[in-house]
């Protein structure tokens, strides 16, 4: 049943962001693996070993749809055709998750394959709560809005970013995606607690967490500027504000993402053993604030 | 005086351009200005779709190496970014590109080759379809086979080059592969299973194949293929294209 | 060749063929992954680095960028094309008018 607050049917374990390079192990055992997360436009092909994967996998386990490519935050009006291949996929697939970002990657016919940063105003808010109406119509189901990694902020904004996806949420009816790694990434990046965010945040609407590895590089006056490069281990600070938002939010979906330098199965298995485990600690406090 | 440029105008043209100024008023979220901070997002954009043609195009990389394929690359994604988010199909001008493209112009191989590397991509993620069952053309009485029409697989490319492709694309991914030959080569893209293989066609295969493909009777494709070689040989090829279930459908038409 | 020779000829090529397919009909599990399975992949990673690749220019002008001397090309023996015909390489798309069943 879909959880009317959280808007997933995402089972409550860990998960991991599918890579074809792991198919036969994932089938033969998927170890602490409770669902799976692709990204939609890998699989927007006419057929093939992509689509006939997801197939198999989509019959073993509830999926999550994780689309990078739609520009939600985009100036211009979103891409039909792409808004068809999302319908498309998502009515053949039937994913227990649907989720987008808090991001722009399209302006004037150019894909440029990033997710670019928002002013936060109320043009851009009206925009991505346009976007998200279309979008959610589109596809028939409600999706999740996740936060995005900040390496520089806008003088414009007048918005704090928790306040900012809590006001699109409850203008669309979306769920919110709280990317964990992100938050620590930002409040590094732009010098605020990551701690106090969390604290800032519309917990209630979440209904899935991510965790990614990051590297760290140093800005112009040599403070740490840190990478969402998804290349290795989660950071135990990035696993410390997890065990602060389960203790918040009670337990949810968590995700383990890595998509550099991809690590053989069992290395992406522990981390997601890991993620396990906190999820089980924080159902055991039985803490889990009242949607 | 124009109106102010949008954010994502300002956005986009910095991205692509590094002897552009970063946009104004990007902060550090402590007040000071974000200095080099907007040079991740030109680095994720560039390394990113640079990644994305060294994939979709191993052999050319592997031909001039990766030093001057990531020159060439940059300078073909900052004139041509992607028109579609997936990214599986950027890079479709990559080979016209690199025609045009001066300093490699003594490489006359290199379009053709970077065709052949963009075919088999496409043929990867092309429709599934079902073979054509062989046992329906044994079927078949003598008169009919000249009025046969085939129909090809989705995932089926033919690829005409002055250029020994086939050789040049075997040296570059196989290993011990001879040097090519000094031959014009003709290939068939063919997807047996889920995995592309490019076959090297005998001559007159390609009149043939571009013959039944254009909607002629197999008789009309065999007097095309035999005016190319007089001596084509029908039995090998059609071996090769049942094996590799190329074939989807096969249809006896009269003549019109 | 006439029709009769001509259908003469196929009779004999099905012959051989569907006999060639019948010996070897696993041929499609044999087939190896030429790794097109990883091209272009999306994804929401961002690259490692800052500066590098994105913000230095590439200093061409005209013919001023010169090859680096790399790469196969340097190593496969390829004169100027034997082949005087020089047929235009095109890539075909092929027609699905046909009915498939």
């Amino acid at each position: 049943m879909l959880d009317q607050t959280r808007r997933t049917t995402l089972p409550l374990a860990p998960g991991v962001g599918y890579k074809p390079q792991h198919y036969a192990e994932i089938m033969a055992d998927a170890g602490p693996i409770g669902w799976l997360e692709i990204h939609a436009e890998n699989y927007m092909g006419a057929g093939g070993r992509p689509v006939a994967q997801l197939r198999h996998l989509s019959e073993r386990f509830p999926i999550s749809v994780h689309g990078v490519g739609l520009s939600i935050g985009g100036e211009g009006r979103l891409d039909p055709d792409h808004l068809s291949r999302l319908r498309r996929l998502s009515d053949w697939l039937d994913p227990a998750s649907f989720s987008e970002h808090l991001a722009w990657s399209t302006h004037e016919s150019a894909f440029l394959n990033d997710l670019l940063p928002l002013p936060y105003t109320s043009d851009t808010l009206q925009r991505v709560v346009d976007h998200i109406d279309e979008l959610q119509e589109a596809i028939a189901r409600p999706m999740l809005l996740e936060n995005p990694s900040s390496y520089l902020a806008f003088a414009e904004s007048t918005w704090e970013e928790p306040d900012f996806l809590d006001e699109i949420a409850r203008r669309t009816g979306c769920g919110l995606l709280l990317d964990v790694n992100n938050v620590f990434i930002s409040a590094t990046n732009l010098g605020f607690s990551p701690q106090g965010y969390i604290d800032a945040f519309p917990l209630r609407r979440v209904g899935e967490l991510h965790l990614a590895g990051h590297d760290t590089e140093a800005d112009d006056h040599g403070r740490p500027l840190l990478i969402d490069s998804h290349g290795r281990e989660v950071d135990e600070p990035v696993w410390a504000l997890f065990d602060y938002t389960l203790a918040r939010s009670g337990p949810r979906p968590a995700l383990i993402e890595w998509d550099n330098d991809v690590p053989d199965w069992p290395v992406l298995a522990a981390e997601a053993a890991r993620a396990g485990a906190a999820l089980s600690r924080s159902v055991a406090t039985g803490d889990e604030v009242p949607a | 005086m124009s109106a102010p440029t949008s954010r994502q105008t300002q956005f986009r043209a910095a991205i692509l351009d590094p002897d552009r100024p970063a946009p104004p008023g990007l902060t550090d979220g402590r007040g000071a200005p974000a200095g080099r901070r907007f040079s991740v997002y030109r680095n994720n954009v560039v390394v990113s779709l640079t990644e994305a043609l060294e994939k979709a195009f191993p052999t050319v990389r592997k031909l001039i190496g990766a030093e001057n394929f990531a020159t060439v690359a940059g300078l073909y994604l900052r004139a041509h970014p992607p028109t579609s988010p997936i990214l599986s199909r950027y890079g479709a001008g990559f080979p016209d590109f690199l025609g045009a493209f001066e300093p490699l112009g003594h490489l006359g191989y290199l379009p053709d080759t970077a065709r052949l590397d963009r075919a088999l991509v496409d043929s990867y993620h092309a429709a599934d379809s079902a073979p054509l069952d062989p046992g329906r053309l044994g079927a078949l009485a003598p008169d009919d086979l000249l009025r046969l029409h085939l129909g090809f697989a989705p995932a089926v490319r033919l690829l005409r080059s002055p250029w020994p492709i086939h050789g040049i694309w075997r040296f570059n991914n196989e290993e011990n592969a001879p040097q090519p030959p000094h031959t014009a080569q003709d290939v068939l893209i063919t997807r047996p299973a889920y995995d592309p293989v490019p076959r090297l066609l005998p001559p007159g295969g390609a009149a043939l194949i571009a013959a039944l493909s254009a909607g002629k009777s197999l008789g009309d494709a065999l007097d095309a293929a035999t005016g190319e070689a007089a001596d084509f040989d029908l039995s090998p090829l059609l071996t090769r294209l049942l094996q590799d279930n190329a074939l989807s459908g096969a249809q006896v038409k009269a003549p019109a | 060749m006439s029709n009769t020779l001509k259908s003469a000829a196929l009779v004999g090529a099905f012959a051989t063929a569907l006999a060639g397919h019948a010996t070897t009909a696993s041929a499609a599990e044999q087939e190896k992954c030429y790794g097109v399975s990883l091209a272009g992949q999306n994804d929401c990673k961002a690259g490692a680095g800052t500066t590098c690749a994105g913000s230095s220019t590439v200093d061409y002008q005209g013919n001023a960028w010169k090859l680096v001397d790399k790469g196969t090309c340097t190593t496969m023996e390829l004169p100027a094309m034997a082949d005087g015909t020089a047929r235009m390489g095109s890539l075909e798309e092929l027609g699905r008018d046909l009915p498939s069943s």
